[in-house]
């Protein structure tokens, strides 16, 4: 395990008890007969990184997806229980869906970027939202969306050509930008670097440690490592349940259930 | 990794209400579009349930027939017994005729009120006698078909409040047709003829016999070629031949071949079949022949994807035990896709019983009065059968017109009905 | 006459299988080795080598009887009937000699004739025994050489596998020939009719007056052949369509795959499919008897003058014929886009309706144009709506609302009737029928190009 990343998890922690940004409160999620998720409790600070461990189909890709309501286009999904975004309910009535996506962006596990140019990819979202007045005032967030994912100097040439061009870490971080491009203030992260080679997932992961400062970041993960480095708590699940959740060097270094001390020491997963 | 710069100079975005009112407007183009999808099915569906309403609707009427009971007085001194075929029926008919009206005296009056029964009466006739001599000397009762101005009317397709010098019926007409009514010498059965007589000039007496043995015997020859070829091909390109370039060639083919208008079809069949190698004008072999061209890419492209559908594994079971190429395909890999061979066979003939272009040019629109008895007979096919008879001014066409459009649809229902059954009973998914 | 042989080589086929099957089951191997091939495939063989041949040799001779027969009866005429005649004339007179010999007499035939079609019924008569004959002895001929080979060790299943692969690449083979076929016949054809009619005058005049005087001598009603009238009808009809199917089949094909539930959509679908699935004969009728009285008494209504038989009445009907082609093929293209683009645009917070116009349909769009294209060339090569419900003039109109012909229109009102092969009215049509068959495989080509090559993309 990475040391340095130990203890700066503990250094962050311990300085900053922060507020609570996500709060979910008996969660469960249905595909059709099938319960995907069974009463989940938990509580997402501000400006940390939330890793989501566990072995696969244990659920935590689903509720990622319950934060910003992207279960809803699977038809045969259902939630129920409630998750509030600085203490409102965003299952709520009177919350607008394409609002609660713009707040809470999302980058996928295989990077997506549109089949359009680079620019236009990152455009996408102040665009449908309306978020500039002038042409240049969107060049401007496009700018520094790509500057903030890292990507400006390796593209700002090319911006005109299409975004699919670009390598597998280059496309992921097209979609970190293009995601951060809404001012969102929740970024949900989809194992956003089991797609890529070892080089560029550190470029994420140190992508994912510096947007920490501006955006609260909820990331799933297969990789213990990658969640230990990157995170400041994290929550392990299992079987659909919330098996236990804590500071990131608690878990791994004191984890209070058997579950997951025999998942992070291999025995299952 | 370093970051390229600190922060970027903040851009000054819109406010977050203007942005909400941005919002409602996106919302509103979301509805749009949702309306513009739910507009254009309705419309397409609508324009279906339209077609379908106006076919019922309009050929409805003719499923049934106006009859006329008649008294026919066959006298001895008009038909010989001994030679019914020569004898005099008109005059039988005018004396039926004038049974019916007994106070119309004159020559005139007795030919319009002849005109009430069909034309074809005194043909009517003469083959009931011929069939049975002994009705000579004795009065015939016969239901003849009431010619088609007056089936019309009894239908209530004609309006009576029409000016007389705009319909086809004076009042006159009218009122002796109505007497009959009241007389109980009228009735409207199931329209038998429709399904049992061929080709006529005359409404009351066309029937669809001839049309449908046409379309019988052409799709028998369409069948009996197209499918063992097209099998047999599907088959060779899918379990034998190489991918190279040859295999590709024919691919490209039988694609190109499937998108070619049909009427192409129609001009090579009566370039090549007629005009080179002499087969006759109007034959359901030649319109078979042509249909099996058409059909073929489809049993071809259907044959295949069925081929595919066969697990490898149950290939690779059959070479396992020493089995040939051709006793695996022909032993194990054939009968599993047979099922889905089938349905798309059945499809492929529904839609060239439907065809119609080509069939023209090869000459199955012509005029017949007889079914056809062979396959290098002169036939027409169901769908000429309706064009010819869209075609006629007749009144009374369009309504069989209609009619025999409902007869075509129900045979394109039922063979994609057994299709679907087949599919659902036979077809297994791997 | 053609049946009773083909029974009677189908019945020698049997025989010659059971012969050969009998056989085999004698066999006894010599020690140590074992039959090489099973007892059917002997007896398949033999059948084989029976009843092929004999097939073959039966159906040339069909394809070759009439015209040797014909030749030699020609030949025979004595010189008062064939002196300084044409070859049109010739052929009546033989048409008369062929109607004479099977006792279909119209006039009085003229004792030359009659004695040439007993002449011809006496060569009918030997052609037929010859036939019998030659038929009989190939049968034997190949059941002797067949059955010389049987032994145990022969191996009949290769053999017969080889004649089941050589079936099967000929099958093969009728596809190509379709297209052969169509080539050759409308190139020949065309290029007799570019004999009498310059290709500049077909291409680029723009009067269309193909009906020809019927008598030889009527030079100056020569008709006139400048298609240009029909191609700009046929682009209007299909234009009309298109303008019609496009819309209708892309919003129906965006609302089934964003929209509907799946029970929407499973009613829906098939539903679509039935108007793909009338036939064509049905929506002429359809467009003649509902539609086109219907734009009639609109255009009345407002004062437009409006002809029975517009080019709108048969465009908007083929638009509807069209719509599945455009929906099902745009329907596929949409769901083809891979999910994660439009889950990437909706966690964007884009709405439906967005990820549907700025990112779905731009992926699908490859896919959306070779469907309209496949439309499109359908809509130019449809015959029936348009025989039915389009005119028979050529005017050279943009106006929906006036009476235009089409390609196929004129292909077929050139046809239908006496067809000699022999004046530019008949050949006109091949001509048309080129220009047809080229412009529509072109479309298909691209077509089909495209939509491959946007599979691809998404894998």
């Amino acid at each position: 395990m990475d040391t340095m990343a130990d203890t700066r998890s503990i250094f962050a922690v311990n300085l900053a008890p922060a507020p609570v940004k996500v709060a979910a409160r008996d969660v469960s999620v249905f595909y059709g007969e099938k319960q995907a998720l069974h009463g989940v409790d938990l509580d997402i600070p501000a400006n940390q990184v939330t890793a989501l461990i566990g072995p696969s189909g244990c659920g935590k890709s689903t509720f990622l997806r319950c934060i910003n309501r992207m279960n809803d286009t699977i038809p045969a999904a259902r939630v129920s229980g409630a998750i509030t975004l600085d203490d409102v309910d965003i299952y709520g009535p009177e919350i607008d869906v394409v609002e609660l996506r713009a707040r809470v962006g999302m980058v996928f596990q295989k990077p997506n970027p549109f089949p359009k140019s680079i620019f236009e990819n990152v455009a996408y979202g102040p665009r449908i939202h309306g978020m500039a007045r002038t042409r240049g005032d969107l060049e401007s967030i496009v700018a520094s969306s790509l500057r903030r994912a890292g990507l400006w100097n390796e593209v700002k040439d090319r911006l005109r050509e299409p975004g699919t061009g670009l390598s597998g870490g280059q496309q992921q971080r097209l979609c970190i930008a293009r995601a951060i491009a809404t001012r969102p203030e929740v970024l949900l992260m989809d194992e956003p670097a089991s797609a890529l080679d070892p080089i560029a997932t550190s470029v994420i992961e140190e992508l994912i440690d510096e947007l920490r400062t501006n955006y609260t970041i909820v990331i799933v993960t297969h990789s213990m490592q990658q969640a230990a480095r990157v995170s400041q708590r994290t929550a392990f699940f299992h079987l659909g349940r919330l098996v236990e959740e804590g500071a990131t060097a608690d878990i791994f270094s004191n984890p209070r259930e058997k579950q997951t001390e025999d998942y992070i020491t291999g025995k299952i997963g | 990794m370093t970051p390229d710069v600190a922060e970027p100079a903040e851009v000054a975005l819109r406010a977050p209400a203007e942005i909400a009112a941005l919002r409602r407007r996106r919302y509103a183009a979301e509805r749009r579009l949702r309306l513009a999808g739910i507009a254009a099915i309705s419309l397409a569906l609508g324009l279906l349930g339209l077609l379908v309403v106006t076919l019922v609707v309009g050929g409805w009427p003719a499923f049934t027939q106006t009859k006329v009971r008649v008294d026919f007085p066959v006298e001895r001194a008009l038909v010989d017994p001994a030679d019914p075929a020569a004898g005099n029926f008109r005059k039988v008919v005018q004396l039926g005729v004038a049974g019916l009206f007994p106070e119309a005296t004159t020559p005139q009056e007795l030919r319009a009120a002849g005109k009430i029964l069909t034309p074809g009466t005194q043909f009517l006739l003469r083959n009931a006698v011929i069939a049975d001599p002994s009705l000579v000397g004795r009065t015939l009762t016969l239901k003849v078909p009431a010619a088609d101005p007056y089936d019309q009317l009894a239908k209530g397709l004609v309006d009576r409040a029409t000016p007389e010098d705009r319909r086809r019926l004076s009042d006159a007409d009218i009122a002796r047709f109505d007497r009959l009514v009241a007389e109980g010498r009228v009735s409207r059965p199931f329209n038998t003829a429709l399904f049992v007589n061929p080709d006529s000039r005359f409404p009351e007496t066309a029937g669809l016999a001839g049309a449908m043995v046409g379309s019988a015997l052409a799709l028998l020859v369409c069948f009996a070629l197209s499918f063992p070829v097209g099998i047999a091909t599907a088959i060779y390109l899918e379990e034998f031949a190489r991918k190279n370039r040859t295999s590709d060639v024919i691919e490209v083919n039988i694609n190109n071949l499937a998108a070619v208008p049909s009427i192409v079809f129609g001009l090579l069949g009566l370039a090549v079949f007629i005009q080179t190698f002499g087969l006759p004008r109007s034959a359901p072999l030649v319109g078979g022949m042509v249909l099996a061209l058409m059909t073929l890419p489809t049993i071809i492209i259907v044959t295949r994807n069925a081929l595919r559908a066969v697990p490898p594994s149950i290939r690779e079971a059959g070479f396992g035990v020493g089995a040939s190429r051709h006793q695996v395909v022909l032993h194990h890999v054939l009968p599993l896709a047979l099922p889905g061979i089938l349905t798309g066979t059945i499809i492929g003939l529904a839609q060239a019983l439907g065809e119609t272009a080509p069939l023209l040019l090869v000459g199955m629109n012509a005029f017949l009065t007889s079914t056809p008895g062979g396959l290098t007979e002169a036939a027409t096919a169901l769908p000429t059968q309706i064009f010819l008879w869209a075609d006629s001014p007749e009144r009374g066409f369009v309504s069989r017109t209609s009619a025999a459009i409902l007869v075509l649809l129900g045979f394109l229902i039922v063979m994609n009905g057994v299709a679907v059954l087949l599919r659902r009973r036979l077809e297994r998914t791997w | 006459m053609a049946a009773l042989l083909l029974a009677a080589i189908g019945l020698a086929a049997g025989l010659a299988y059971v012969a050969g099957w009998t056989a085999a089951r004698r066999f006894a191997p010599p020690p140590g080795t074992t039959q090489h091939s099973l007892p059917s495939y002997h007896g398949a063989f033999v059948a084989i080598w029976v009843g092929v041949p004999a097939l073959a040799l039966a159906l040339v001779w069909a394809a070759l009887q009439g015209h040797v027969i014909d030749a030699a009866l020609l030949r025979s005429l004595p010189a008062s009937l064939t002196e300084g005649r044409t070859e049109a004339a010739l052929g009546l007179t033989l048409a008369e000699i062929h109607n004479v010999a099977e006792g279909r007499i119209f006039v009085p035939p003229a004792p030359e004739v009659v004695e040439a079609a007993e002449r011809l019924n006496r060569w009918r008569g030997i052609a037929r025994a010859a036939l019998a004959a030659l038929t009989l002895a190939t049968m034997l001929g190949g059941f002797a050489l067949a059955r010389a080979r049987l032994a145990p060790r022969f191996r009949a299943r290769h053999a017969v596998e080889r004649a089941l692969t050589g079936f099967m690449i000929a099958c093969a083979l009728v596809a190509i020939l379709t297209t052969a076929g169509i080539v050759v016949s409308l190139l020949s054809e065309a290029m007799a009719f570019f004999r009498l009619v310059p290709p500049t005058e077909f291409f680029f005049g723009l009067r269309w007056e193909p009906q020809i005087a019927m008598r030889a001598d009527q030079i100056a009603g020569a008709g006139a052949f400048g298609a240009v009238p029909v191609f700009v009808g046929t682009l209007l009809i299909a234009a009309i369509a298109m303008a019609v199917a496009v819309p209708i089949g892309i919003y129906t094909a965006i609302y089934l795959v964003e929209y509907a539930s799946d029970r929407v959509r499973a009613w829906v679908k098939p539903l679509l499919e039935i108007l793909a699935g009338v036939p064509t004969v049905v929506y002429g009728f359809f467009a003649v008897l509902t539609v086109a009285p219907a734009i009639r008494s609109a255009g009345t209504l407002l004062g437009l003058a409006t002809s029975p038989n517009s080019a709108l009445a048969a465009g908007l009907v083929m638009g509807i014929m069209i719509i599945p082609f455009v929906s099902s093929l745009s329907d596929d293209a949409l769901r083809a886009v891979p999910r994660a683009l439009r889950d990437g645009s909706l966690a964007m917070g884009a709405t439906r309706a967005e990820t549907v116009t700025r990112v779905l349909l731009p992926a699908a769009l490859p896919g959306i144009m070779g469907g309209v294209l496949l439309a499109l060339s359908r809509a130019i090569g449809e015959t029936m709506i348009v025989v039915m419900a389009a005119g028979l003039i050529a005017s050279m109109s943009i106006n929906p609302l006036d009476s235009v012909t089409t390609v196929t229109v004129q292909i077929v009102t050139l046809l239908v009737g006496d067809t000699a092969f022999d004046n530019p009215k008949t050949l006109a049509a091949f001509a048309l029928g080129l220009v047809l068959f080229a412009v529509t495989l072109v479309l298909n080509i691209v077509a089909l190009a495209i939509v491959r090559r946007f599979r691809e993309q998404y894998e």
